[in-house]
């Protein structure tokens, strides 16, 4: 049996990223990667690039092989975990192989959730959250006329974005009353809206899908108002779920993800977990929560390989702060920091450009900006740092970028 | 992978000129519209701020791109950003703390600073001093694929400059070198080794505090007459140099021997219990310039040491100091080179953690204060160009700075400070005076009428 003083389940950011810490660590300690998926390690955030053409499936992978070797680094592809005994320390892997492990971190993600939605699986239909997917996609783009995308999330609308700059007539069918509602307020995504509407793209907002059926060579999509969508091609994207079945008997505690403290432990000795897949601590009110974006699942994935490496600067983990960048035709979207915390002080809209800042007491806890240009890392480690504003309260509110630079030169130059 | 050159933000000399920015704007997009400047200055206050890459060893924004668009590069230490590779998505924007990565209206992606190719133009066209591409990084680089040549584990004190003086020295000039240590703190903790064993791996010997220089002529002059090039070389404290150790010194120097003596100046004898030397600064405590009742510190002041060695007309003399590693090793090559040719004499200051009363970590802090409050200078000199300041004077420190961060003058009385205050303006002005061929005023000086 394969023996491994530190297993690494996943192969994504989170995985990497935990995985350079190891290293920055430990030089020498044998360390294996084992991904379900038979390719290098990519993002899942590249995806919709990879379906656009932009981006090469060759081209996007994130580490190759010689980097592996260079790195001293076992990397097992193609080979799924179905099952961890975390008294004996071992990992089932889907050949029937098992690997003996001193150390485990879990970073398998999340995988596309499935809405119960009569008739859903009878009917041909994409997701997008693996390479294949992707090529799959991009492939069916040509043939593709009329398409139904189900979810107006980042996955949903950047696919949406694509299949009508491919020529395919577009329709986005979401339950909530606005696109991405988890990361931008009703103005912020009424321009992004109109940008969509502007190129032919219908969005149906607050609308529910009754019934999928197969009408000849499309599928039929029948809204809960009783309007019928026939589609060439159908894309769920109505969120992600953690991936955690395999862990079923292991004693890993399991809410919505799976549940870890500020370093990334989970509730059994020598199993971390990070990314996607764990459900961590929240920066604004500390309780435990779902964080699926790809700059948290970098920061859980260092603190986790500093943590399991033993590397005295781990420091705890700060807490969740939502965040995301969105670029759609051309135009800049970036959401940092929570809607909800604290009173709006700066507003405005207009149809091209839009500008929020939230604040409580002196210090930032939120900035959403379309077309405006601040640096977001900056304003991320403000809100991190609940760096006190006061003297320059004024000066942040009429030109953020600006002050913020300033901050961040004297304070963490 | 070792540590890189980096471009280094002196906010104290920027006035804001923008000529960095405008410079980099028109090299990158042929216009110079400063918008588009991959380094951006901020004006804060009244002072100046930097915002760009600061090619991170461990870059967060090369970590949260999906794309593979940006890696660290493992030759130069850029961060190169693949624009065939890059998707626009700007999650490098978040990854960055620094505003180092931005989106660019004008370009349609984000931009960076690639330092030019290792000759950034802001930096070339910063006229104020407040850009530098500093090399200080490759010197350790190069210095480190060097052979340290004293054994591990010398007991030298928490936080000793002096062994750190000792084996950078040592490593760049070699291992064909024949060294003397005159008693004190180098040969104190263990470099000329216990029973039986050196703590050096060059011969090493040592010579009575009396006679460091005339050994070292005859052990040089003896390689010489066997047709055998090695360097000669003394490490030794600033009482065997400037005190007991003189009459030899001053007489080899004299004599033109083809030495390097190197005099690391902690300011007293430090090794035997922190007793004052002539090269001991008025007001300091030492054991024996104690402070109480009626003692106040030592009440001379301080001999100056190299400019003595300068009057011997010696093929070269410079002063360094180990917060200014880059000025340092500049001057070791010279002074090894002079060395083949003549006397070389090089003074390092260097701060003493247990005679001056400091927390250990702040060594080089208090080696920088001291030059940057002028309390200490740094030039070089040799026959034919005269003395050379290395480092401009202009716009110093407070010396009320510089002397707070030391135990050994905390008893001091505003009438002391005042005193080393007019010290300082006084030597000050006599180096200065040197440096500029200002020769006649020398006198007037010395006799404080200038």
């Amino acid at each position: 049996m394969q023996e491994t003083q530190y297993l690494i389940v996943g192969a994504s950011h989170a995985a990497l990223s935990a995985l350079q810490a190891i290293r920055m660590q430990d030089a020498e300690g044998s360390v294996t990667v084992v991904t379900r998926d038979d390719a290098l390690p990519y993002s899942p955030t590249v995806l919709p690039y990879v379906v656009s053409g932009r981006s090469a499936p060759e081209r996007v992978a994130l580490k190759d092989g010689a980097w592996f070797e260079k790195n001293k680094v076992g990397f097992i592809r193609g080979a799924a975990v179905t099952a961890v005994d975390a008294t004996a320390k071992r990992a089932k892997l889907s050949s029937g192989e098992e690997i003996a492990y001193g150390k485990l971190l879990l970073a398998t993600g999340a995988a596309p959730l499935l809405p119960p939605i009569p008739g859903l699986k009878d009917v041909k239909f994409h997701v997008l959250r693996t390479l294949d997917d992707a090529v799959g996609l991009h492939a069916a783009l040509p043939q593709t006329k009329q398409a139904v995308v189900l979810g107006a999330g980042l996955v949903g609308m950047h696919a949406a974005e694509n299949l009508a700059k491919a020529g395919a007539q577009v329709t986005v069918v979401e339950m909530q009353p606005r696109v991405l509602a988890g990361y931008f307020d009703a103005e912020a995504s009424a321009i992004i809206e109109a940008a969509f509407a502007a190129k032919g793209v219908k969005l149906m907002l607050g609308a529910k899908v009754s019934r999928c059926n197969t009408a000849g060579k499309t599928v039929r999509v029948t809204t809960d108002g009783g309007a019928t969508l026939d589609a060439d091609l159908l894309l769920v994207a109505a969120g992600v779920a953690p991936v955690t079945d395999y862990l079923a008997g292991s004693g890993v505690d399991i809410d919505r993800g799976i549940l870890v403290d500020d370093s990334m432990r989970t509730s059994v000795d020598g199993i971390w977990a990070a990314g996607d897949v764990a459900q961590a601590k929240g920066f604004y009110d500390g309780a435990k929560t779902l964080n699926g974006i790809l700059p948290e699942a970098v920061e859980q994935g260092k603190i986790a390989g500093m943590a399991m490496a033993g590397d005295p600067t781990v420091k705890p983990y700060p807490g969740g702060v939502p965040l995301n960048t969105y670029t759609f035709f051309g135009q800049q979207a970036v959401s940092v920091g929570s809607q909800n915390e604290g009173e709006v002080v700066r507003k405005e809209a207009d149809a091209k450009r839009y500008l929020k800042i939230v604040m409580q007491g002196n210090c930032l806890t939120g900035i959403f900006g379309i077309n405006v240009a601040f640096d977001p890392g900056v304003m991320w480690e403000i809100i991190l740092r609940r760096i006190d504003l006061g003297s320059v309260r004024e000066a942040f509110i009429a030109d953020p970028q600006k002050t913020a630079r300033g901050i961040m030169s004297r304070t963490w130059r | 992978m070792g540590a890189f050159n980096t471009i280094s933000f002196l906010p104290e000399h920027c006035d804001g000129c923008n000529a960095c920015m405008t410079a980099c704007a028109t090299a990158k997009t042929g216009a110079p519209d400063v918008i588009n400047s991959r380094i951006q200055i901020v004006a804060d206050g009244g002072s100046f701020e930097l915002a760009m890459c600061r090619q991170c060893g461990d870059p967060k924004c090369v970590a949260n791109c999906p794309a593979a668009a940006l890696a660290k590069n493992d030759a130069d230490g850029v961060i190169d950003w693949d624009g065939t590779k890059c998707v626009n998505c700007l999650l490098c924007t978040v990854g960055c703390a620094y505003g180092g990565i931005v989106h660019n209206v004008a370009a349609g992606h984000v931009v960076k600073c690639d330092t030019c190719g290792g000759d950034p133009i802001c930096v070339k066209a910063c006229d104020r001093g407040a850009l530098k591409y500093l090399t200080t990084a490759n010197i350790y680089n190069e210095v480190g694929d060097l052979e340290d040549l004293f054994v591990p584990g010398l007991a030298g004190c928490q936080g000793c400059n002096t062994e750190l003086i000792m084996r950078h020295t040592m490593r760049r000039i070699g291992p064909d070198t024949v060294l003397a240590t005159p008693p004190g703190c180098i040969p104190g903790m263990g470099s000329v080794g216990y029973n039986g064993l050196t703590g050096t791996k060059v011969p090493v010997f040592h010579p009575l505090l009396t006679n460091t220089a005339s050994m070292l002529t005859g052990v040089k002059r003896h390689y010489k007459r066997q047709g055998r090039e090695v360097n000669a070389v003394a490490l030794a404290g600033d009482g065997g140099a400037s005190d007991v150790g003189f009459q030899s010194l001053s007489g080899a120097a004299e004599r033109g021997e083809q030495i390097l003596f190197i005099c690391v100046d902690n300011e007293g004898y430090m090794n035997t219990g922190m007793q004052r030397s002539s090269c001991t600064p008025f007001g300091a405590w030492t054991s024996t310039t104690p402070v109480g009742e009626r003692g106040t510190g030592k009440t001379q002041d301080a001999k100056n040491m190299p400019l003595l060695m300068v009057m011997h007309n010696c093929e070269y003399v410079a002063t360094a100091s180990t917060a200014f590693m880059e000025d340092l090793y500049d001057k070791l090559d010279k002074a090894i080179a002079a060395s083949k040719r003549g006397f070389a004499y090089l003074h390092i200051y260097s701060p003493c953690t247990t005679g001056w009363r400091f927390p250990s970590q702040e060594n080089i802090e208090v080696a920088r204060k001291a030059v940057e409050a002028n309390f200490v200078m740094l030039w070089e000199s040799n026959p034919r160009d005269g003395l050379q300041l290395t480092r401009g004077v202009e716009q110093p420190l407070s010396i009320a700075e510089y002397l707070k961060a030391l135990g050994k003058y905390r008893h001091l009385s505003e009438e002391q400070v005042g005193h080393i205050q007019a010290t300082v303006e006084k030597n000050v002005s006599f180096i200065k005076g040197l440096a500029e061929g200002r020769h006649p005023s020398m006198a007037q000086v010395m006799a404080g009428q200038a």
